[in-house]
C-alpha cells in the first residue's frame, strides 16, 4: 500500500516534469531539447533497431523522428505522454524506412511453416519444448533477437508492432496501409516462423531431428 | 490427433486457426470442438504451448536486462548530431 502511493506520487511528480519540460521546448530552451533527446533516445533507438535491425538505418530514424518531434512540439498539448508520442513518431520513421530500403535476400518463409499431409495430420510433429526457464536468461533474448532479425521484413513488422510494441491490430493496420485481416494472417504465420527458428534451441529432447 | 479419432477439426485445422482460437475469435461451438481436439491430441497441445511460448519469448527478447546488457546506450555523436539538425532547423 505504501508503494502504490509512492508510486502514485513518483508518476505525480513525473508528469508535472514532462508538462515543465514541454513549455521549455514549446518556448525554444536550448536546454530542454538536450534532455528530451538524452531521455529519450536510448528507447527511442531501441524501438527503431526492433524495425530496421542495428546498422545505420535505426540511427537515422532516430534523427528523423526527433526532427519531426521538433517540428510538431508546437502542436503537442500532453493528451499523450511525450514518450507515447515519440515512440509513436519513431515507429513511422523506422517504417517510412522501411519502405525505401532494398534489404538483403530474405531467407523464404514457406519452409518455416508447419507441413501437413494429406488427412491434416502434420507431416513433421516434433516434440513438446523445455520450459524456457531451464535456459540462461540472457543467451535465449539472444537467441530469439536474432531469430526475430531472420524473418522477412513484411512479417517481422507486423510481429514487432504486435507482439513486441503492442499495438493493436487495426493500428498496425493502419500504420503499414494493410486490411486488419492481412495483419492477422502476417502475425500468425510470423509467430509460426519464429517458432520453428527456436524449436532446435527449446525442444525438450535437445532438438533431435 | 491419433488416427483412428481424426475427424474435423483436422490438426491442420487447429494449427491455422490457432492465433484466431488465441484471440477468442472462434465462434462457441468451434471452440468447442478446437478444445476436444487439443484434449486428444499431444502433438497439437505441444505446438499449442510451443506458439504461446514463442509470443511469450518476444515479447521478453528485447526486455531491460542487467547493466552489461544495456545494448541501446545511445552514441554521443548520435545525441549531437540529433541536436545540431535542431539548430538548421530552426
Amino acid at each position: 500500500m505504501a508503494a502504490r502511493r509512492r508510486n502514485a506520487a513518483e508518476d505525480v511528480e513525473a508528469r508535472e516534469a514532462e508538462r515543465a519540460l514541454v513549455a521549455a521546448l514549446q518556448a525554444g530552451d536550448e536546454s530542454a531539447y538536450e534532455t528530451l533527446v538524452r531521455t529519450h533516445a536510448g528507447r527511442l533507438l531501441s524501438v527503431a533497431r526492433r524495425l530496421l535491425g542495428d546498422g545505420e538505418d535505426a540511427h537515422d530514424a532516430v534523427q528523423e523522428a526527433f526532427a519531426s518531434a521538433f517540428r510538431a512540439i508546437g502542436d503537442f498539448h500532453g493528451d499523450a505522454r511525450l514518450s507515447t508520442w515519440l515512440h509513436r513518431i519513431v515507429v513511422n520513421a523506422a517504417l517510412m524506412k522501411l519502405r525505401t530500403r532494398r534489404r538483403k535476400p530474405e531467407q523464404p518463409l514457406e519452409p518455416l511453416l508447419p507441413r501437413y499431409e494429406a488427412d491434416g495430420h502434420r507431416a513433421d510433429p516434433g516434440g513438446p519444448w523445455q520450459p524456457a526457464e531451464r535456459l540462461e536468461r540472457r543467451e535465449l533474448r539472444k537467441i530469439v533477437r536474432d531469430a526475430i532479425d531472420r524473418l522477412p521484413d513484411n512479417y517481422r513488422t507486423v510481429l514487432v508492432l504486435r507482439d513486441i510494441e503492442e499495438l493493436d491490430t487495426n493500428e498496425v493496420a493502419e500504420r503499414l496501409g494493410l486490411d486488419p485481416g492481412v495483419v492477422k494472417t502476417r502475425l500468425h504465420r510470423a509467430r509460426q516462423a519464429l517458432r520453428s527458428l527456436l524449436d532446435p534451441h527449446l525442444r525438450a529432447d535437445g532438438g533431435a531431428r | 490427433m491419433s488416427r483412428e479419432r481424426a475427424a474435423e477439426p483436422t490438426c491442420r485445422d487447429v494449427i491455422e486457426f490457432l492465433r484466431a482460437y488465441l484471440d477468442g475469435e472462434l465462434p462457441a461451438d468451434t471452440r468447442a470442438r478446437f478444445e476436444e481436439h487439443l484434449d486428444a491430441c499431444p502433438p497439437c497441445l505441444d505446438y499449442l504451448d510451443s506458439y504461446r511460448a514463442t509470443i511469450a519469448l518476444a515479447s521478453e527478447a528485447f526486455a531491460e536486462a542487467g547493466p552489461d546488457e544495456l545494448a541501446d546506450a545511445v552514441p554521443e555523436e548520435l545525441v549531437q548530431a540529433i541536436l545540431a539538425a535542431r539548430g538548421t532547423n530552426r
